[in-house]
């Protein structure tokens, strides 16, 4: 094989648009949902098909439901061995399909499942893989135009894979609108077969613990969100916040130093490696303002900071500020709007709590 | 005879402080220039994984990174931590490469340093942060992977690893040689020491390789071998924010605070 010939085959065999689907317990995954819409808009401006893939084990019935969001077919490869997630079956699965029907574009969720074979898959494969985009476009030679934030969000690079086939992608959740889902939608569902067994498992799952979710809200769902960082000290703080949330009617959130503290379960980060939030308050309490953070919420309508240092990166960017104490501040506001609300009720009924 | 050393290499890469990134207000362009360096944060947690592994059992820490020769700060940060030493692999021929060229060039160099047993790395890159090079090396070097890692337990040739996934908190179980990548801020990295930064100094604890010295198929590195590039950079114009600072004590400064925000109304009572 001479220099690149793995490569320029001809790019003109290379047709398609593919979305790796991720499914959990029986329901896709909203991010492979927006994905499918996405991709359907691209298909339809290559004026190609549109093709999920679906490795797994008894999952005839996610694949109908995906046909339902907008996908021409699906192609599902079971076996007993794709059951979970596990890196090189399925990067084998989809290195095989991929060598195998030639599309012309295959898009991930930027997952962490859809990280972790993203990058595997791309250095088996020697082609080009954009992360995390929140953006995709076609370029006047028809390329895909994959527009992902840099910087911590401060710029926005557009990535293009000229030469190399396929062009792949993963997209962030929650950028993508998802399509409505349409249960006459018809569309074909192949089953294929590839060479996975036993032998290509070099790893098990000993255990799972999943994250325990809260009673309220989501953040991403929430028009008020509370967040918490580093400042908040310990992980019975946040109960604080909680109680600022349920008197605002918004949700609680953490930074990535809160996580990665124990305080807060994952779920629950905003930021780059975290979920990306916009609503039309968002309450940095205790959050210096890393530019991971500001990432994932630096597009919220109003932002308010709350914090001891007057130098912290976060006030740069906030509405509003307060410097000082959060643990005199933030009990202070939860005591006022109690006040407020109580002096505004008019048959003056016995504080709800 | 008690057990083989365990070889330990930790992949970094030297970054932009994260914190210290503006935009110029006049070109609207990110500010690179005078930007003080560090070690990619993930990475300094992953090096720290993999130094408290040392200390509870026999093992050699190599830190290796690739990048010009002013990544030899960070290299020799490492070995100041506590890496027993540290190969940089450098040659203009690899400058532009995108993470395709960058894992292979990387895994050529693990290989060259041969008889390895884990290979850790951090989650992402803060000035990048695309998290493929990880799992890429792992994919060119055909051993398993587990990412995004915050603890480490060995036994015999087995490795046990807690992953940070979607929706909780896994347990995998592989064999060695191994790829792990490393959560962001999971370790908190030592400083170096007295001791280290005079190992530093010793001959041979830093080595610089060039592609040739690695063996490394010049047609498959740098700008013009990488499938991507990147078109052009636009800045993201945001929003200005009033910026505005309430004064005084809690209660004044509440007061001021909740009369703005149910002014904007994006509060209500």
């Amino acid at each position: 094989m001479t220099d690149g010939e793995h490569v320029v085959e001809d790019k003109s065999h290379f047709t398609g648009v593919w979305v790796f689907l991720e499914g959990r317990k029986h329901i896709l995954r909203d991010v492979s949902i927006q994905l499918i819409g996405e991709g359907r808009r691209i298909a339809d401006r290559r004026g190609a098909h549109l093709t999920g893939i679906l490795p797994g084990h008894s999952v005839e019935n996610l694949a109908r439901q995906a046909i339902g969001y907008g996908l021409d077919r699906v192609i599902v490869v079971d076996r007993p061995v794709l059951e979970i997630y596990q890196s090189r079956p399925y990067a084998k699965v989809m290195a095989t399909l991929i060598r195998r029907h030639k599309p012309e574009i295959v898009l991930f969720g930027a997952s962490k499942n859809g990280r972790d074979l993203g990058g595997r898959l791309h250095a088996v494969l020697e082609t080009g893989l954009a992360a995390d985009c929140v953006k995709f476009d076609l370029d006047e030679e028809g390329n895909l135009d994959m527009i992902r934030p840099s910087f911590g969000g401060k710029s926005l690079a557009h990535i293009l894979c000229k030469r190399h086939r396929p062009q792949m992608a993963s997209a962030r959740r929650n950028v993508f609108l998802p399509p409505p889902h349409d249960p006459n939608q018809t569309g074909e569902i192949l089953h294929e077969e590839v060479d996975v067994n036993e032998k290509d498992v070099d790893a098990t799952l000993l255990e799972f613990q999943e994250f325990t979710r809260e009673g309220g809200l989501r953040p991403e769902e929430a028009r008020i969100v509370i967040s918490g960082g580093y400042g908040l000290a310990e992980g019975k703080n946040f109960a604080m916040l909680q109680e600022l949330a349920d008197l605002l009617g918004g949700a609680v959130a953490a930074s990535r130093k809160a996580v990665d503290s124990g305080w807060m379960p994952k779920e629950f980060q905003v930021g780059q490696t975290g979920m990306t939030v916009r609503p039309e308050v968002y309450f940095a309490i205790g959050i210096s303002g890393a530019v991971q953070h500001l990432a994932g919420m630096q597009e919220s309508e109003k932002i308010v900071a709350i914090n001891n240092d007057p130098k912290a990166a976060i006030f740069e960017i906030a509405d509003y500020g307060i410097v000082g104490d959060l643990f005199q501040i933030v009990p202070e506001f939860v005591r006022q709007i109690r006040e407020r609300k109580a002096t505004k009720a008019v048959p003056m009924p016995v504080a709800a709590r | 005879m008690g057990p083989r050393p365990l070889r330990i290499i930790v992949c970094i890469k030297q970054v932009p402080k994260a914190q210290e990134l503006q935009v110029d207000p006049k070109t609207q362009t990110l500010k690179r220039v005078g930007v003080p360096s560090e070690i990619n944060p993930p990475d300094a947690n992953a090096l720290e994984l993999a130094l408290q592994i040392k200390d509870r059992r026999a093992a050699e820490v190599i830190v290796i990174s690739m990048g010009p020769t002013v990544f030899d700060e960070s290299l020799e940060r490492g070995v100041g931590m506590g890496a027993d030493r540290a190969v940089l692999l450098t040659d203009r021929i690899l400058g532009g490469s995108d993470t395709v060229p960058t894992a292979y060039a990387l895994s050529e160099t693990i290989k060259k340093i041969g008889d390895f047993d884990m290979i850790l790395c951090g989650e992402e890159t803060t000035d990048a942060s695309t998290g493929h090079v990880g799992p890429g090396i792992a994919g060119h070097l055909d051993i398993p992977q587990i990412t995004y890692i915050s603890e480490i337990q060995i036994e015999d040739d087995s490795v046990r690893a807690r992953r940070t996934a979607e929706d909780g908190t896994e347990w995998w179980e592989t064999t060695m040689p191994c790829v792990l990548t490393v959560n962001f801020g999971c370790t908190k990295p030592r400083e170096p020491t007295l001791l280290g930064k005079i190992r530093v100094k010793r001959a041979g604890v830093i080595v610089h390789w060039s592609c040739a010295d690695v063996g490394i198929d010049p047609n498959k590195v740098g700008l013009k071998n990488s499938p991507t590039i990147v078109a052009k950079v636009d800045t993201v114009h945001l929003p200005p924010r009033a910026r505005k600072v309430f004064h005084g004590d809690a209660k004044d400064a509440v007061a001021k605070l909740l009369d703005a925000l149910l002014e904007d109304g994006v509060i209500a009572l």
